[in-house]
């Protein structure tokens, strides 16, 4: 009900003093209710009425601690039988000696314990009492007034000047830990290097992970190639590069391909090459559907066509993948146009932008 | 002392006992805590679980942090080692550790192993354990604050168990590394360099797993450690709640003593717990990184799942459609399809459940303390709000394994991500409204239990010729369990105008709050009364549960009076 409420909702001024507002610990006690009928009586278990109970329980106890010693001297014998130099098997056993030794010793005790509590320790239930959280009247009156006291003491409330120089200090102090802390932590800044990958005009294409250049007569219709730039494996930031380069390289029927506006020469006969990383969150976009032609993230199922610019068809990723640009060299192998002509990997905020003082 | 002690050891105990008193006071601590009286009961075990498996996760967690090397140099794993698929791999130094310290360090893997389980059920443990304060209403006042220091418990659970997952440095956790680092750069604004600030540079990078070693076996159990120290001085504090029943009112706590019952069982179950998780550990195989590889950018697996308290997030991530990224005037790009399912939905779902003591009581203009729990179904809205968030929770944490339903029932991914997606809109709603309905119908026949007793399946012929089947009554302790909760009617704020004519300053909110309040209580069924409970032996009839209805049951606030005191009785 409402009227146990510290404010009376009804007319809008503080509520009287009635019982129940002062009582925070009345509930369940209103006179129109049942009323608690007290506790049942104890009814006592078999092993408290028989000694005899009580001895089997004894033992039962012991037994189960003695259990609990057994698996754990199998626990360390397993640490001695079982060195880990030799074979995989030894790894297995080694494993389940010392875990069902440390297991069953650790369960014996506690089952032990639980067993000796539910039947021998005492199970007639105790009453305590519960006090309200709040204090006394005269505890809280006090406590206000040693506040206000040190207060008075401090003469802060009189002296506005170290009020606000005490503010503009503790303010200011922590920035000399937090600045060089956040500053370090992000390295050199250079956002911008996410938007470059190390594909560079006539950069070989090369297959993932070993580094074997193609030529576009290996790739067969149907076949899908994972790419890496030539000389990465060499490179300085090998991860870091890669993890923006990947590329998955796929050869269509020409007839199915649908040439983008812009990007008529982007492909070699049927050859089309897309950047692997998935403009959702940037998993490696690695599953491809032959007969459907379409390229699905194992990691939240977007799925983009490949002969249709890498569009999304479905799912969370909202652009299609990037274009690398391929051609092929003198020497017959496949090579990279250029860069990527836009960011790689998932969207941020500025990647539409241009860079300042780069004709991106 | 009432006599000297006489045997030796009861002298060492006296004179320890006497150290310890003469400099700590440890007299008066015993006084204070050894009787202390705790309620028995078995969802009380929960937290115990969560507490034992954090205790287990420290222990192993040392002996793991004894072999793992929290580098990112790479190195070639030796040519002789075990497995025989990594010799020669290039990998980091924490990959190569934690193979060294799985297959060449004895009850290595059996550590990892427990740990991985342990992390598991600590985050299990919590989550069923914040249901149960949740659904029995412990987090009524005075345990508001409780409450909160639990709420932050589980983040901070979270956190532990993703920045502990990342540190072996595989194939599987390192695309759960990238797609954080895509969640970071969707954040508007800042999102490059949030993601520069984790990584230090670019993704990978070679700093990343140091930090997280950092954040997972410092700042993160350090903050656990102190927060389960309040959690567990606030519970002395306010001792323990209690489920109703005779002889259990809310100014009283019944159980049995710390000292020697609950160090017995509560301490057992400690044991209990280490020794399953240790036996999980030692037959369980998980996490069984070398099966994966080192991390690399390029391969992913398929069937890729993170931990099950991390599947919410991931299924949000996948039911997002892509047409909500967006390119804002002047060339900005907004991803509403990572920030929705990044940053809002769990957003929403925290928040909501982190205030939800604060809405409640504002709700019921409650102030009094609270120590004696719900019944669930005593409480319809909360439970079926309740039932709602966990809905949500898990149609997001099934559409995080969608693609393997898919591959298990041979089913169109496309389409049941489409059914997820409606599920997840209109899911939460139908479970609200049938818990709600549900738990009315249990009070319903609760009132029906006390008002007509058990049916016997005995059938009397009367002497007229009329036959009637005997009821047997409810002991008086049946009958308390049914009766005992108060009903709780929503707050009544009486006219506009206060007695003077005037309009009272304020009213707006105050009808704002009221109609919280109605939602919350307007539907209800009450309990009987000794009255009701009177008539019905008076006159044997069914109109008696009906009359309920009639009364008390299910009022809709318009047809329920407004003024004070009106609601009490009718």
């Amino acid at each position: 009900m409402s009227s146990t409420t510290g404010k009376d909702l009804t007319t809008g001024e503080h509520g009287t003093a009635g019982s129940l507002v002062n009582d925070p610990l009345a509930v369940g006690e209103s006179a129109e209710a049942f009323e608690n009928p007290g506790l049942p009586e104890h009814r006592h278990r078999l092993s408290d009425a028989s000694p005899a109970g009580a001895k089997k329980v004894e033992r039962q106890v012991a037994l189960i601690f003695g259990l609990s010693m057994l698996a754990s001297i199998v626990g360390v014998w397993g640490y001695f039988a079982f060195p880990m130099d030799a074979t995989l098997g030894n790894v297995r056993y080694s494993t389940l000696s010392i875990g069902l030794g440390l297991g069953l010793g650790m369960l014996g005790i506690g089952v032990a314990a639980i067993h000796w509590a539910k039947a021998l320790m005492s199970d007639v239930e105790q009453v305590d009492e519960r006090h309200a959280q709040r204090s006394d009247d005269q505890t809280r009156t006090d406590a206000v007034q040693l506040l206000k006291d040190g207060a008075q003491d401090s003469q802060i409330g009189r002296r506005p000047l170290l009020k606000g120089a005490l503010v503009g200090a503790v303010a200011l102090a922590p920035l000399a830990f937090v600045v060089p802390l956040v500053g370090n932590l992000g390295g050199t800044w250079n956002v911008n290097a996410m938007r470059h990958t190390m594909w560079r005009q006539g950069t070989r294409l090369a297959r993932d992970p070993d580094g074997a250049l193609i030529r576009p007569e290996q790739v067969t219709i149907g076949s899908v190639w994972h790419v890496i730039p030539d000389g990465l494996n060499e490179s300085e930031h090998m991860l870091e590069e890669k993890a923006k380069a990947i590329v998955l390289l796929v050869r269509l029927d020409p007839s199915e391909l649908k040439v983008q506006p812009g990007r008529e020469d982007w492909s070699w006969q049927g050859i089309v090459a897309y950047s692997k990383v998935c403009t959702h969150v940037g998993c490696p976009v690695a599953l491809y559907e032959q007969q459907t032609h379409h390229l699905l993230c194992p990691c939240h199922q977007s799925t983009f066509d490949i002969t249709d610019g890498a569009k999304v068809v479905f799912g969370p990723a909202k652009r299609a993948l990037p274009q690398l640009p391929i051609t092929v060299d003198d020497e017959g192998y496949l090579v990279a146009q250029s860069d990527f002509h836009e960011a790689v990997g998932p969207s941020t905020w500025e990647r539409q932008r241009p860079i300042r003082g780069e004709d991106y | 002392m009432a006599s000297a002690p006489t045997t030796p050891a009861a002298k060492l105990a006296a004179g320890t006992g006497d150290f310890f008193d003469t400099r700590i006071g440890a007299g008066k601590l015993v006084k204070e805590f050894a009787r202390k009286v705790f309620p028995d009961h078995w969802s009380f075990m929960l937290g115990e679980i969560a507490l034992y498996s954090f205790i287990v996760l420290l222990l192993t967690g040392t002996f793991l942090a004894v072999f793992f090397v929290p580098s990112m140099t790479e190195v070639h794993y030796p040519e002789d080692a075990l497995p025989v698929t990594m010799r020669g791999v290039e990998m980091s130094e924490a990959f190569a550790s934690t193979l060294h310290l799985s297959f060449h360090v004895r009850g290595g893997l059996l550590m990892r192993q427990i740990h991985h389980w342990a992390a598991l059920l600590f985050m299990a443990s919590i989550v069923t354990h914040m249901m149960r304060i949740f659904f029995t209403g412990a987090f009524r006042k005075p345990r508001e604050l409780n409450w909160v220091v639990g709420f932050t418990l589980m983040i901070l659970g979270l956190l532990a168990g993703f920045t502990g997952y990342s540190l072996p440095d595989d194939v599987l956790s390192g695309n759960g590394l990238r797609i954080a680092d895509g969640v970071a750069k969707g954040i508007p604004i800042i999102g490059s360099y949030v993601s520069f600030l984790l990584f230090g540079g670019e993704f990978p990078g070679t700093v990343i797993i140091p930090r997280l070693f950092t954040a997972h076996i410092l700042l993160v159990p350090g903050l656990i450690l102190a927060l389960v120290a309040v959690h567990l001085i606030l519970v002395v504090v306010h001792k323990h709640t209690q489920y109703p029943g005779p002889g259990r009112t809310n100014r009283n706590v019944v159980g049995y003593p710390l000292f020697p019952v609950y160090m017995a069982k509560a301490g057992g179950f400690f044991f209990v717990v280490f020794g399953v998780l240790a036996i999980m550990g030692a037959t369980l195989s998980i996490n069984s990184i070398w099966n994966y590889g080192p991390y690399d950018p390029s391969p992913v697996s398929a069937g890729a799942q993170p931990d099950w308290y991390m599947l919410f997030l991931e299924g949000a991530l996948r039911l997002m459609p892509g047409q909500t990224e967006f390119v804002t005037w002047g060339g900005y790009t907004v991803s509403l399809n990572i920030l929705v399912p990044g940053v809002v939905v769990p957003g929403i779902l925290f928040t909501s459940l982190a205030v939800y003591p604060f809405l409640e009581q504002w709700a019921s203009g409650d102030k009094r303390e609270h120590h004696l729990l719900d019944r669930p179904r005593n409480v319809p809205t909360r439970t079926g709000v309740g039932v709602a968030i966990l809905t949500a929770f898990i149609i997001l944490a099934l559409a995080g394994s969608n693609d393997i339903i898919a591959t298990h029932f041979h089913l169109s991914i496309n389409e049941i991500t489409w059914v997820f997606r409606v599920l997840f809109l209109v899911g939460p709603f139908i479970a609200f409204m049938v818990t709600k309905r549900m738990c009315l119908a249990l009070q319903r026949r609760d009132r029906e239990l006390v008002l007509h007793g058990y049916e016997t399946g005995r059938v009397v012929r009367f002497a007229s010729g009329e036959y009637i089947e005997v009821h047997q009554p409810l002991t008086d302790a049946e009958r308390w369990v049914l009766v005992q909760h108060e009903p709780a009617r929503p707050l009544e704020i009486g006219s506009a105008e206060n007695e003077r004519g005037v309009a009272r300053p304020g009213y707006k909110k105050l009808q704002r709050r009221q109609k919280v309040s109605n939602f919350f209580f307007a539907d209800r069924v009450e309990p009987v009364t000794p009255a009701e409970l009177a008539h019905a032996h008076d006159s044997h009839g069914a109109s008696a549960v009906e009359g309920a209805d009639d009364h008390a049951s299910l009022a809709r606030p318009e047809r329920e009076s407004l003024e004070a005191g009106s609601g009490a009785q009718h």
